[in-house]
């Protein structure tokens, strides 16, 4: 069946508007994604209808929207396979879900001189929790070397593991790079020493189905703004055992069981760790965009995604002076890029100009830009309505930069 | 000539320019020939950070007026920073302290003073105007 995608770009609002006087061009997904008109109008329901403060009171309205919002959580652990719904917690998005397993993990497991391994593709919100924590608790962090294509060294790897680490945390995909690393393997890998492991999956679930029993990772976080969803709401998926062990992350109403003047009894998960009022529209607008993936079939977002990512390598690396960076085999639709010398937020400007929204700069993942020793790259990510027409003015773009810094 | 006088004359430059293209090419042009600080103060000491371009900028202190010289790793920011230069270098503190750099408004390059092209320039203009006091109060 052919992919249906005017019938899909119909359903973004944003994309049917003029910049500059051009069609706008958003190849700038990998940042936050636009939202369906489905998810629009479940925000708009959710105020227009049902909103109230949940899983407080007994009035009718607090009922509806507690049902939708539970309803949620399960539609979340069907969304990525998890095997309860308890062990799925909303939070603000995956730099929060990464924070709270830094934080509460961390104050429960790791202690003076033990190690975390973390890898040299992690976004700084997978980078600096951990590097502050083992500064706090003087444990050691140590990095997964990143090969020149952008993949992950695993020999490596193997050689960082030993009796002291205490947790691994792994991006799925590269937001610089695309990279879809073999985090399958990691966990294996790492659980056959019992070390746990953390997968940011902020890069994958629009991208590719999720299957956390599967990977059997211990912890799996995730953003809803970059799936179609609204900003502000993300999940935390982690197995119950570890969750049970782990202390709170932030103390105040909803997560507590029962509270004296001199000591206070936890909730049960989740609500262990969804302290204060969560974010109820967040979470509509998440079930709707979850379905609207679910309708569109996330291997059908693959296979047109592959296709745009095949065209955007064949026509971006057929311009003379564009170098690619990061040509790994497994890539989700991303693609970064630098023009000649021409620095990249020179070529961001110009790119701007004509419609083509892009992001330039070291995409908050400045370790991984020193290693690779550029200024920074200009980065053009794909959604599922995007289109090879517009990959045409992107390159079209390119070549004007080139002539306009000749 | 003065900082007001300066800015009108840019201003009139940039009303010649019919399409962005044009004007691009020109602030590229002006990249170029940006008055370039001298290498051995090319140093973390004189620069100025930002998410996505860097500047260098020094000051000298010459018969009463501020000299600037610059850098960036940019050419768009190059060009920006040497329309700042040309209009704020070779002045007095007094008059620099109280410039308000409205040409940049006028001529449409106002966005790459937002913060979130984070290019280095808000803070560049800061800088200058630090320095114009430093020397001020020296004086």
């Amino acid at each position: 069946m052919a992919f249906p995608i005017d019938k899909i770009r119909k359903e973004f609002p944003v994309l049917h508007q003029m910049v500059y006087n051009r069609p706008l061009v958003y190849f700038d997904n990998a940042a936050t994604t636009q939202k369906p008109q489905a998810v629009i109008d479940a925000i708009i329901n959710y105020y227009s209808r049902d909103n109230c403060n949940i899983h407080r009171g007994v009035h009718f309205l607090s009922q509806r929207a507690t049902e939708e919002f539970e309803n949620t959580r399960k539609a979340v652990s069907s969304f990525i396979n998890a095997p309860s719904s308890h062990e799925i917690i909303f939070t603000k998005g995956t730099t929060e879900s990464i924070n709270l397993v830094a934080s509460s993990f961390g104050k429960r497991f790791i202690s003076k001189g033990d190690e975390v391994i973390i890898s040299g593709l992690e976004h700084h919100s997978n980078f600096v929790p951990w590097q502050i924590l083992c500064n706090e608790k003087e444990a050691t962090l140590k990095f997964i070397p990143v090969t020149p294509e952008g993949e992950l060294d695993m020999d490596s790897f193997r050689k960082l593991v030993s009796k002291k680490t205490r947790i691994i945390a792994i991006t799925h995909v590269s937001n610089v790079l695309g990279t879809i690393l073999p985090v399958e393997e990691v966990i294996r890998y790492a659980h056959q020493f019992n070390i746990p492991v953390l997968v940011d999956g902020a890069q994958a679930v629009s991208h590719m189905a999720v299957d956390v029993q599967k990977l059997d990772c211990d912890f799996y976080c995730f953003s809803g703004h970059k799936m179609y969803a609204p900003m502000g709401i993300g999940v935390l998926y982690g197995k119950e055992k570890l969750l049970e062990e782990m202390p709170p992350y932030q103390l105040g109403g909803e997560m507590i069981k029962e509270v004296f003047f001199d000591h206070t009894t936890y909730n049960d998960l989740p609500y262990k760790f969804e302290a204060g009022t969560p974010n109820v529209e967040g979470v509509y607008g998440l079930k709707a965009a979850m379905n609207f993936i679910r309708e569109t079939g996330i291997d059908n977002i693959y296979a047109w995604e592959e296709e745009l990512l095949r065209y955007a390598t064949w026509k971006l690396g057929d311009i003379e002076g564009v170098r690619l960076i990061g040509t790994a085999r497994k890539k989700t639709s991303l693609i970064s890029f630098l023009i000649g010398n021409i620095h990249p937020y020179d070529a961001g400007v110009i790119i701007d100009k004509m419609g083509i929204a892009v992001r330039t700069g070291h995409h908050c993942a400045m370790p991984l830009i020193e290693l690779l020793k550029v200024p920074g790259t200009i980065r053009a990510s794909f959604a599922l309505y995007n289109t090879f027409e517009e990959i045409d003015r992107l390159a079209e773009a390119v070549i004007q930069v080139k002539q306009m810094f000749a | 000539m003065t900082i007001s006088e300066i800015e009108n004359q840019i201003v009139t430059e940039f009303s010649f320019f019919e399409d962005w293209m044009d004007k691009y090419n020109f602030i590229i042009e002006m990249g170029k020939s940006l008055p370039l600080i001298d290498n051995r103060f090319k140093t973390d000491q004189y620069l100025i950070t930002g998410c996505q371009s860097q500047v260098w900028l020094y000051a000298d202190y010459r018969d009463g007026k501020v000299v600037f010289t610059a850098d960036s790793d940019a050419i768009i920011t190059k060009g920006i920073v040497h329309l700042l230069i040309r209009v704020l270098s070779n002045q007095t503190p007094e008059d620099i302290i109280r410039s308000e750099m409205q040409f940049i408004d006028v001529i449409g390059l106002k966005e790459h003073l937002s913060p979130t092209r984070s290019n280095g320039l808000v803070s560049m203009i800061k800088q200058m105007k630090l320095y114009a006091m430093a020397y001020k109060i020296k004086s």
